[in-house]
């Protein structure tokens, strides 16, 4: 594709929007226009998106349920507690070891239940006459086999409907065992409309039943917590390296590589660094407003951002020790990345790419593609909000739906004994002045190019046209849209699980970005797509033998 | 270790499953849908369970899966999902133009109990069905069986499409049962070979096997199309293989147009490849042709060839009923030993047909179907009575390294190898690839683990 100097390439996105709706229904193209916004600067902010809303039945969508986004995503990178799944087999069967998330058990003793899948396999019976004998069975069982620190209950579909009360067995089984935390997760996949709706769930029942268990806190003088995390690939580990080197200390990941006792302890942390926002920023505000914990938003994706975001951590704790070694670490990181790039831009310089995935990754990525030299047309989330496109100014604004209203709130207050500012009004104020405002994200759309397009919750069918119209060098989206993005000759990068690849995270995991990007790109395979009697089919003159 | 808590000492467990040793019906219904040429596959509930199967099915054959979904929401888990259903109909065939839809249900609104066959009718009257266009389905409550029955379910809703026109059509119906898109490819190619014409239902080759070629085709060339399952009434007679995957479909057939059935067990190895192409030959009216005798003899060779390597070796297996009892009969005729076999699925038969192939060991196999046959008690099995190889899906991989065992990946899902959407394990030449792949693993766990002094070249 043809690119303009200092600026997108040549595309007309208004055209290319028009030709995604020309197909639909009437009505579902007039709610798919609001869902898709071509960037131009405005003078009152960002323009607005519709976000967060239904996918229309029949449409071939990215998204999974809210039972994914709980059990899956939240709970399943943490190896000591025991996932219940109450309900039929299938759910807990395809969240078992899918998601790439690693774990490190390999202290002497560790326990690592993640490579179980645990289920009541609910059968017709227990449909018909409840389910709740059967849940309390099989806890007790999973109790006498492993004796875990916790067990958690996830409720699937069906469970909601026969009413099925989970909270009130899991009560009555923590309280029968007297050491084993036992908890249930609400989570049916009806409820919301994306897996957005299960991170919050999932975050909520976390805070409420085990955040504040410990108030032992691991020794260390500048001490974080880590929010967002998922340690797909690896990513968690080259975070914890990179902090480490620098002499910070991550009391928890919330939740990649991660134990119950990080999550029990987290509230003794000074600052908590948000990754992804849109999985968890509520869970910052409630660490904030019940135990004096400020957060601010980081993103250790992309080299820039790395040093950036172990900037504002110094920046925090004000201790010229740790800046000085923030600095040290950043200078001896970065030639390994100026190597790599210099190497890969020569092939990657002015390529394009567009990426539809997950709730903070398609903003994230566009730094690496950023610094490879590479362009951004399209992006977009499969469930972010509004404030995860726009910026955190509209969260004040945002409708609350039927969808969003059966997701509950947590009403949080100071704990009388244990809440502490961590810092004085006053300091947060002049760090705010001096650059470093706290709680504050400003969205996808002020980073992207004028002239790009945000697309919410994009289906198979706008990838197709996408691809199809535009063709972009790379596009990100999840293993369900892989494969027919590629068969169409444009290389695809999963950006949930990564393929096969990572840690993309940090420095190193930056220049093992540059090289898969690279590889994909610049792969041979995609010249092979045409035998040589199609690419020219007319046979010019006989053939004579010689 | 991978699976560090489980305990070596067997006890009782009754509500608890642990590592599954099945899936859920949908997925099942899903594959098989994807089986008839034109189809998108439609999930009736929330949108998790199509996002799932999805992925399962995407990461088992590395190629585009496309399936809709009602997307239920709260609203719809309480007022039911005829709404969501009627929209989603009308959305599919105006934006992605399929020739049918194949609906299958989920737990969801099977638990609310949607009535399908009523919503389809209303969709149809209120003029959402183009015509010709048709829309298929069949109810796939997972709280009942397991991916197999689904899969078996949905292959039942394609046979109900058949009529019976009074006009023969000279045709065998082959219903395959759940085995790969190549296995497929190979069950038309032998009967082609033996010169008979079949409808093959469903048929996933051509489908889920496609090529790189610069063009995604949302319905690619494969799949048996609706007018042959129309006419699959008029067939001379239908052959099922297994009797989990298929019976009911070739029942339906018998019983609906007459069209007689025989249930036979899935053509992997020598015996029941035998009985396939006996059964086909007579109900045909045709003779077996040399190149059949030829292949068949290049298997036997190969078993007479490989024998002292086989024999008396001991296997674990985990997977699906239909396939096990052919693959479990076939490890016994080349005298390997069955040692634990487990499915996830229930179904009494399943016990008692594996105890009668494994009859004349000298040890009574270990075998459970259904409610507490998981891998976690395979594991258990493994852990009290080694074994020198193990056969079934991916999930197996984590028994294999912690019990350093040899594994072959057979069945579903297989999402860590490749080759299963390609080579064959039905038929004599499917056979000889299952050899090579047991020969693989066994010799190459020999040659690591042979001391220096007896290494050998020549195997
Ligand atoms: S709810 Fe039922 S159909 Fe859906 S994934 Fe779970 S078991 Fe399967
Ligand atoms: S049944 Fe519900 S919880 Fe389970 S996968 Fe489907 S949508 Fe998700």
């Amino acid at each position: 594709m043809a690119t303009k100097e200092n600026g997108l390439p040549g595309w007309d996105p208004a055209s290319v929007k028009e030709e995604m709706l020309r197909q639909y229904p009437p009505k579902v193209a007039r709610k798919r226009a609001k869902q898709m916004v071509i960037n131009q600067p405005r003078p009152d902010g960002s323009p607005e998106i519709m976000a967060n809303v239904r996918t229309i039945p029949g449409i071939i969508t990215m998204r999974g349920c809210t039972y994914a986004g709980c059990k899956g995503v939240i709970m399943g990178p943490t190896r000591d507690i025991v996932n219940i799944t109450h309900g039929p087999i299938g759910c807990g069967f395809y969240s078992w070891l899918t998601r790439r998330n690693q774990t490190d058990a390999s202290a002497p003793g560790a326990e690592n239940y993640m490579t179980y899948s645990f289920s009541t396999d609910m059968q017709d019976k227990d449909i018909i006459f409840g389910g709740e004998k059967k849940l309390e069975q099989a806890i007790s069982e999973a109790y006498d086999l492993f004796h875990p620190k916790a067990i958690a209950v996830f409720a699937t579909c069906p469970v909601g409907l026969i009413g099925d009360d989970i909270h009130a067995v899991a009560a009555r089984m923590k309280k029968q065992f007297g050491d084993c935390n036992v908890f249930a997760f609400s989570c049916e996949g009806y409820k919301g409309v994306s897996q957005s709706a299960g991170h919050h769930i999932a975050n909520n029942q976390v805070f409420r039943h085990v955040v504040g268990n410990n108030d032992e806190s691991k020794p260390g003088k500048f001490k974080i917590s880590l929010l967002g995390e998922y340690n797909i690939g690896g990513d968690g580990f080259e975070i914890d390296r990179v902090l480490n080197k620098c002499g910070i200390t991550n009391l928890a990941t919330f939740s990649g590589n991660s134990t119950y006792d990080q999550f029990a302890s987290a509230h003794t942390s000074d600052l908590n660094c948000v990754m992804c926002h849109r999985s968890i920023n509520y869970v910052a505000d409630m660490l904030e407003t019940k135990f004096g914990v400020p957060w601010i938003k980081v993103n250790f994706i992309g080299a820039g951002a790395t040093a950036k975001s172990l900037r504002k951590i110094a920046q925090y704790f004000d201790d010229p020790e740790l800046t000085a070694r923030v600095e040290e670490v950043i200078a001896e990181e970065m030639p390994a990345v100026r190597a790599a790039l210099t190497e890969v831009k020569p092939r990657t310089q002015d390529k394009t790419a567009m990426l539809f995935v997950g709730g903070s990754r398609a903003h994230h990525y566009q730094e690496l593609f950023k610094e490879m030299g590479m362009k951004t047309i399209s992006a977009g989330y499969e469930f972010a909000h509004r404030d995860d496109y726009e910026g955190r100014q509209v969260i004040p604004n945002l409708t609350v739906d039927a969808d969003s209203r059966n997701i509950e709130e947590l009403e949080v207050e100071p704990d009388p004994q244990r809440y502490r500012a961590r810092k004085a009004p006053e300091k947060i104020g002049e760090l705010a002045q001096s650059g470093l405002p706290m709680k504050d994200y400003e969205g996808l759309i002020p980073d992207m190019e004028p002239g790009s397009m945000i697309i919410d919750d994009l289906n198979q069918y706008e990838a197709e046209k996408l691809v199809e119209l535009v063709k972009p060098d790379i596009f990100c989206a999840g293993i369900k849209e892989k494969f027919s993005v590629q068969k169409m000759g444009i290389p695809l990068k999963q950006l949930h699980s990564y393929d096969s690849g990572g840690p993309y995270a940090g420095f190193k995991g930056a220049v093992n970005f540059y090289h898969e990007i690279d590889r994909l790109v610049n792969s041979k395979v995609w010249g092979y797509l045409k035998a040589p009697w199609q690419e020219n089919p007319e046979l010019s003159a006989t053939y004579v033998w010689e | 270790m991978l699976l560090r808590h489980t305990p070596k000492e067997i006890g009782e467990r009754g509500a608890l499953t642990i590592n599954p040793a099945k899936t859920c019906q949908p997925i099942g219904a899903m594959y098989a849908a994807l089986g008839i040429h034109g189809c998108l596959p439609h999930s009736h509930g929330s949108q998790g369970c199509c996002a799932y199967h999805r992925s399962t099915l995407t990461r088992h054959y590395k190629e585009p899966i496309s399936a809709a979904t009602s997307s239920f929401t709260e609203g719809s888990s309480v007022f039911g999902g005829q709404a969501n259903l009627l929209q989603a109909i009308e959305t599919i065939f105006t934006v992605y133009d399929p020739e049918v839809i194949a609906v299958h249900t989920t737990c969801l609104s099977e638990t609310i109990g949607d009535d399908l066959p009523q919503i389809i009718d209303k969709a149809d009257k209120a003029g959402k069905i183009p015509p010709g266009r048709r829309v298929i389905y069949a109810n796939t409550p997972s709280y009942v069986g397991s991916h197999v029955t689904g899969f078996s379910n949905m292959v039942k809703g394609m046979a109900a499409t058949a009529r019976k026109s009074g006009q023969k059509n000279g045709k065998v119906n082959v219903i395959p049962g759940w085995v790969e898109p190549a296995d497929m490819e190979e069950i038309k190619r032998l009967a082609a070979l033996l010169g008979v014409e079949i409808i093959l239902f469903p048929d996933t080759s051509g489908v889920l096997n496609g090529p790189l070629d610069g063009q995604f085709q949302m319905y690619p060339p494969g799949g048996v199309t609706m007018d042959e399952l129309k006419s699959t009434g008029d067939s001379t007679g239908t052959l099922a293989l297994g009797e989990w995957c298929s019976a009911e479909a070739a029942r339906l057939l018998d019983t609906s147009c007459k069209v007689p059935c025989r249930v036979l067990e899935m053509p992997y190895g020598l015996k029941a490849t035998d009985r396939f192409v006996d059964a086909l030959r007579t109900i045909a009216g045709v003779s077996v042709g040399d190149e059949i005798n030829h292949e068949r003899g290049q298997l036997v060779d190969m078993i007479s060839d490989m024998h002292q390597y086989f024999y008396h070796k001991q296997v674990a297996m985990a997977g699906d009923p239909d396939q096990l009892i052919a693959l479990c009969e076939f490890l016994v005729s080349i005298d390997m030993w069955p040692r634990h076999v487990v499915t996830g699925t229930p179904g009494r038969a399943f016990e008692e047909r594996i105890r009668q192939i494994t009859a004349g060991l000298p040890y009574q196999v270990n075998v459970k179907a259904g409610a507490g046959a998981d891998l976690f008690l395979f594991h258990q099995w493994i852990k009290n009575d080694p074994v020198d190889l193990l056969l079934g899906n991916t999930y197996l991989k984590y028994i294999a390294r912690d019990e350093d065992i040899p594994l072959l990946r057979f069945g579903f899902p297989i999402l860590d190898r490749v080759g299963h959407q390609y080579f064959p394990s039905v038929g004599y030449k499917g056979g000889l690839r299952l050899l090579e792949k047991i020969l693989g693993a066994l010799l190459d766990r020999k040659d690591r683990d042979d001391p220096e002094q007896s290494f050998e070249l020549v195997m």
